[in-house]
């Protein structure tokens, strides 16, 4: 696994400002008094760092696998662990869709966070600071240090700015739920650093880097319980069926700004993607049913739950489960398709989740909930965001022509190779995709006119219809050229796959 | 010659541009419909410019996006994706006049929605028609789909609610539940999602698997409504006349009988598709829904009820031509996708036009209206003819061909069944025939609550020129095609090879 250097590639290091930008904006924010002062000079430093993302995604070369814009400076030299940043095509998109997000999320905020904005925009930068640490360490200290940094804002956020009444015991739930999973993966790196020291070429030292780690793989029943320790952290994250519990009652309880987050930046399939795939190939390989098993478990299960939801925050808490289940599926087919495909499920999740939210925070601020069954004819009066919210909608229920389409897609042809007719079951539930997504739409939408819906309201002012057409038109563009998107993974995940079967065909020699 | 060229994209995103001319136009309306009459006619003359292109056999071809190195969102081009683009283009142009009329020009909301998405369908239709895979197709035809709602509920009522949400529930539910897996299970036996005419399958594949995969695209194509995926055609009818007009007639039930032509020809080609015993199968299914859907017509007394019912019918004449599996039987369920379509509208747009003067719905309602409205029982009388199938219309000549391909593939069964479906189909029109053109008008019409409109028999005229217009120009194509057929059966001939 080579590394091209940021050196060479850009001329500065490019990733470590994209994860301490935020970080200098936090400060001069500190310098500002005036609200409306406040909320620019955080946009402004939002969009710098978008800006910067896009750079990073055009300059970023599609056609090797090597980890790119790479970074290195020691650290604690003594136990291995370094400052080590890069993408590759696997993390590359995750930069500007989190960029992305922290935009829209500030947009969403102008009229909808009253309480002491600067402490809010504080938090949210942090958040983006911690997230794209994540996406871009290839250190797994370093990685582990920005997974424990992001529980703060995150915490606090739902704590202070949440809707609901019982917030503090949401952000607390999450809280726990994170700790104890960054428990196991705290367990789970130490050991595959310390199985690194028993292999050739390590000179006895400890590694935490995830190039060096990868060209020297565990031993059977390292890599058993590293699967295990880290599966269970991300499986906890993603959330992935049955460690869902926290996810509603966080999407509900907590502000809108941080659903967003939490739903749309799927951080625990990408962990499998980035650590547990590469580094216990044969334990994920040998466990990869249960994968699947609890995959189209969950897809079934969070659909079910869908169906039957009041409430637009809850209904993409589950809908979410239940991409998340297919995603997966996806990854447990350890063929090409089946893992391109589940990466363009979760970029599609960023969009199609936030959009989902965004819909449901201007909701929120027109009628003080986001029930949709005290609603109706909503069609009507707000053109603007009842096309917005079908567009999303559509990308919901993967409908060909939008982002959804091709991750679903690739999935199931992944999926119909490796596992035959356990594929099938989760095409029904495409269906029920449908039926959830479409019924509650209507519901709201069209039909009469009812309750709160018939005194005026307005329709998505300019602010607010900015980030819907920005994330209206991904859906469809995307839909329409998902080429663009995959050619940026084809070669890591290629790559991947090779790994995975030579690991594979190496282990059934011994 | 397969040649690469744009026009097969112009020709679908021209619709897209006219539905963003009516959105922009939407406060000054006559500009606002003749946005799509210019798009119309602009689509019918980029469709009419590929004929020389394809005539020869050749194709034009333009790749928007690559997938996958296999897998991209292609269009192409050839004779029969022109035949079926040409004939809703032309006819889209005719209702959207049409509905100038019925509609009135006012400046309302819904009829800016109506306009915009019969645009966009118009833009699905001919992606549909021009689809060089099955992905572009699957995308084209669901996105059709959920274009069509609107329309199906343009009226609002819960009744025209309550119609909408089940066509959208079959097709939907069809489409994800069937014609994807059939699309994935085709993409993992075979490899490709490319038409081929003459299949794509290699011999090794597992006969087993094709069968299942050949009944869920039969299942999965709801839009061709072969039963028992057939009941959202009569739920649809809750829509307008002009929608029922260009979808329920043209449109969508043509994209159906296409995608399942597409399948037959150019998925499994001919010989496979007889090798495994899938025509027979075909045949059987196709019967069956021509016969039923005959009787269940028969005892129907609401207009748009006995034309959904022909409606499905003819359109399993089309597929049964197809799975005929003979030159004559092809030519013939072709044809008859273009006669049965301008035949179909002919009489929507009578029934529109009967509703317009007289407000009556029901065929016993019609007792002596030939007399009041004899241009529209006229075109109606025209286009119950070219049903039925007899001379000079385009439907004679259409099963003629198909009656011709039933004796090549030795179906002396399916004789049997298009000759009862003939006089089935008679009884049904000459009845409302009989009734309207030789029985003197009723001193008290049966028509219950819109009685009073009926009884002032004699105000009861033609409605205005843009209503009575389009409804000749489709009857009187219906008898030119049935008079000289040549040059499109020229087009047809070569479209199947």
């Amino acid at each position: 696994m080579n590394e091209i250097s940021a050196a060479e590639q850009v001329g500065f290091p490019i990733l470590s400002t994209l994860v301490f930008l935020p970080v200098l904006t936090m400060v001069a924010l500190a310098f500002v008094r005036s609200d409306r002062a406040l909320r620019r000079v955080a946009l402004a430093g939002a969009l710098v760092v978008l800006f910067l993302s896009l750079v990073l995604t055009a300059l970023f070369r599609r056609d090797v696998s090597d980890f790119q814009f790479g970074e290195q400076l020691p650290w604690v030299e003594a136990i291995g662990v370094s400052y080590h940043l890069a993408v590759d095509g696997v993390s590359v998109l995750f930069v500007p869709l989190t960029a992305l997000l922290v935009v829209v999320v500030m947009l969403t905020s102008w009229t909808s966070v009253r309480h002491q904005p600067k402490a809010y925009l504080i938090a949210v930068l942090a958040f983006e600071t911690a997230a794209i640490g994540v996406f871009t360490s290839v250190d797994l200290i370093l990685f582990f240090v920005f997974w424990e940094l992001m529980l703060i804002p995150t915490y606090v956020v739902i704590k202070i700015w949440g809707t609901g009444s019982q917030r503090g015991r949401a952000a607390l739930r999450y809280v726990l739920a994170m700790l104890l999973g960054s428990s196991a993966l705290l367990v789970g790196f130490v050991l595959l650093g310390v199985d690194y020291r028993s292999s050739e070429g390590s000179d006895g030292a400890l590694s935490f880097d995830l190039l060096e780690l990868m060209s020297s793989p565990a031993g059977p029943g390292t890599q058993t319980t590293v699967f295990f320790l880290l599966g269970f952290a991300f499986a906890l994250k993603a959330p992935m069926f049955p460690f869902h519990g926290w996810l509603a009652g966080t999407l509900v309880e907590g502000p809108i700004g941080m659903a967003m987050f939490l739903a749309g930046l799927k951080m625990g399939v990408f962990g499998f993607l980035r650590f547990v795939l590469p580094l216990a190939p044969d334990a994920f390989a040998q466990w990869s049913w249960l994968v699947a098993l609890l995959g189209v478990v969950a897809v079934l299960y969070g659909a079910l739950i869908a169906l039957v939801q009041q409430d637009l925050r809850r209904l993409v808490a589950f809908a979410s489960i239940s991409h998340v289940g297919l995603a997966m599926l996806g990854l447990s087919t350890l063929n090409a398709q089946g893992l391109q495909g589940a990466l363009f499920l979760i970029d599609n999740l960023a969009l199609v989740s936030t959009g989902m939210l965004l819909a449901a925070g201007y909701i929120h601020l027109r009628f003080g909930s986001t029930d949709l069954s005290a609603l109706g004819g909503l069609a009507g009066r707000m053109p603007l965001l009842t096309t917005f919210t079908l567009v999303v909608s559509l990308g919901a229920i993967a409908l060909p022509g939008t982002s959804g389409f091709p991750g679903e897609f690739l999935v199931l042809l992944g999926a119909f190779r490796a596992h035959g007719w356990l594929a099938m079951v989760a095409v029904v539930t495409v269906i029920l995709a449908a039926a959830y997504v479409l019924v509650s739409i209507e519901r709201a939408f069209h039909g009469r006119v009812r309750g709160t819906v018939a005194a005026a309201v307005q329709d998505l002012r300019p602010r607010e219809a900015v980030p819907a057409a920005i994330i209206g038109v991904l859906i469809i563009t995307v839909g329409f050229f998902p080429g663009a998107v995959l050619d940026y993974s084809s070669a890591s995940v290629d790559d991947l796959v090779h790994r995975l079967d030579s690991s594979t065909t190496a282990s059934t020699e011994n | 010659m397969d040649t690469t060229g744009l026009t097969p994209l112009f020709a679908m995103l021209v619709p897209v541009l006219g539905a963003l001319g009516v959105v922009l136009l939407r406060h000054v309306p006559p500009a606002r419909e003749l946005c799509g009459v210019v798009a119309g006619v602009v689509q019918v003359g980029l469709v009419a410019s590929l004929v020389p292109a394809v005539r020869d056999g050749g194709t034009v071809s333009v790749t928007l996006s690559t997938f996958l190195p296999q897998v991209s969102i292609a269009l192409r081009a050839d004779a029969l994706g022109v035949v079926l683009a040409g004939t809703a283009a032309i006819l889209w142009v005719l209702t959207t006049l049409y509905a100038m009329g019925y509609f009135g020009t006012a400046p309302d909301p819904a009829l800016t929605r109506f306009h915009g998405c019969l645009c966009l369908t118009m833009a699905a239709t001919v992606g549909v028609a021009f689809s060089a895979n099955l992905i572009t197709l699957y995308l084209f035809y669901e996105a059709m789909t959920i274009i069509t709602y609107p329309l199906v509920a343009h009226a609002g009522t819960p009744e025209a609610v309550r119609g909408g949400r089940r066509y959208l529930a079959y097709q939907l539910g069809a489409g994800i539940a069937f014609l994807l897996p059939a699309i994935i299970l085709t993409y993992v036996e075979a490899g490709t999602f490319d038409f081929v005419p003459g299949g794509i399958f290699g011999p090794d594949a597992s006969s087993v698997l094709l069968v299942i995969v050949y009944v869920l695209y039969l299942l999965g194509i709801a839009k061709a409504a072969l039963m028992p995926v057939h009941s959202w055609l009569p739920a649809a009818m809750v829509a307008p006349v002009p929608v029922s007009a260009l979808l329920h007639a043209v449109a969508v039930v043509n994209v159906g009988v296409f995608c399942v032509m597409r399948v037959v020809l150019d998925v499994y080609g001919s010989e496979l598709v007889g090798d495994l015993g899938l025509g027979a199968l075909t045949l059987v299914l196709t019967s069956a829904t021509i016969i039923i859907a005959s009787l269940y017509a028969l005892r129907l007394d609401s207009l748009k009820g006995i034309l959904a019912y022909s409606t499905i019918g003819q359109l399993s004449y089309m597929m049964l031509g197809v799975a005929l599996l003979s030159p004559g039987g092809r030519l013939g369920a072709i044809l008859h996708l273009v006669g049965h379509s301008f035949s179909k509208i002919t009489l929507f747009f009578a029934v529109g036009s009967i509703y317009l003067a007289s407000h009556r719905t029901l065929a016993s309602e019609l007792r002596g209206i030939g007399r009041q409205l004899p241009l529209t029982m006229g075109a109606f009388a025209i286009g119950a003819l070219s049903i039925i199938g007899l001379p000079p219309t385009v439907g004679f000549v259409a099963k003629y061909f198909l009656f011709l391909g039933a004796v090549e593939a030795g179906q002396w069964l399916v004789l049997v069944v298009l000759s009862v479906s003939t006089l089935l189909s008679a009884e049904y029109y000459l009845r409302i025939m009989h009734g309207a053109l030789l029985v003197g008008p009723a001193l008290v019409p049966s028509g219950g609550a819109d009685s009073a409109a009926g009884l002032r028999g004699p105000s009861v005229s033609e409605p205005s020129g843009l209503v009575v217009g389009p409804m000749l120009v489709t009857a009187v194509v219906t008898l030119v095609l049935g008079v000289a057929p040549g040059w499109l059966l020229d087009l047809i001939r070569l479209s199947i090879g």
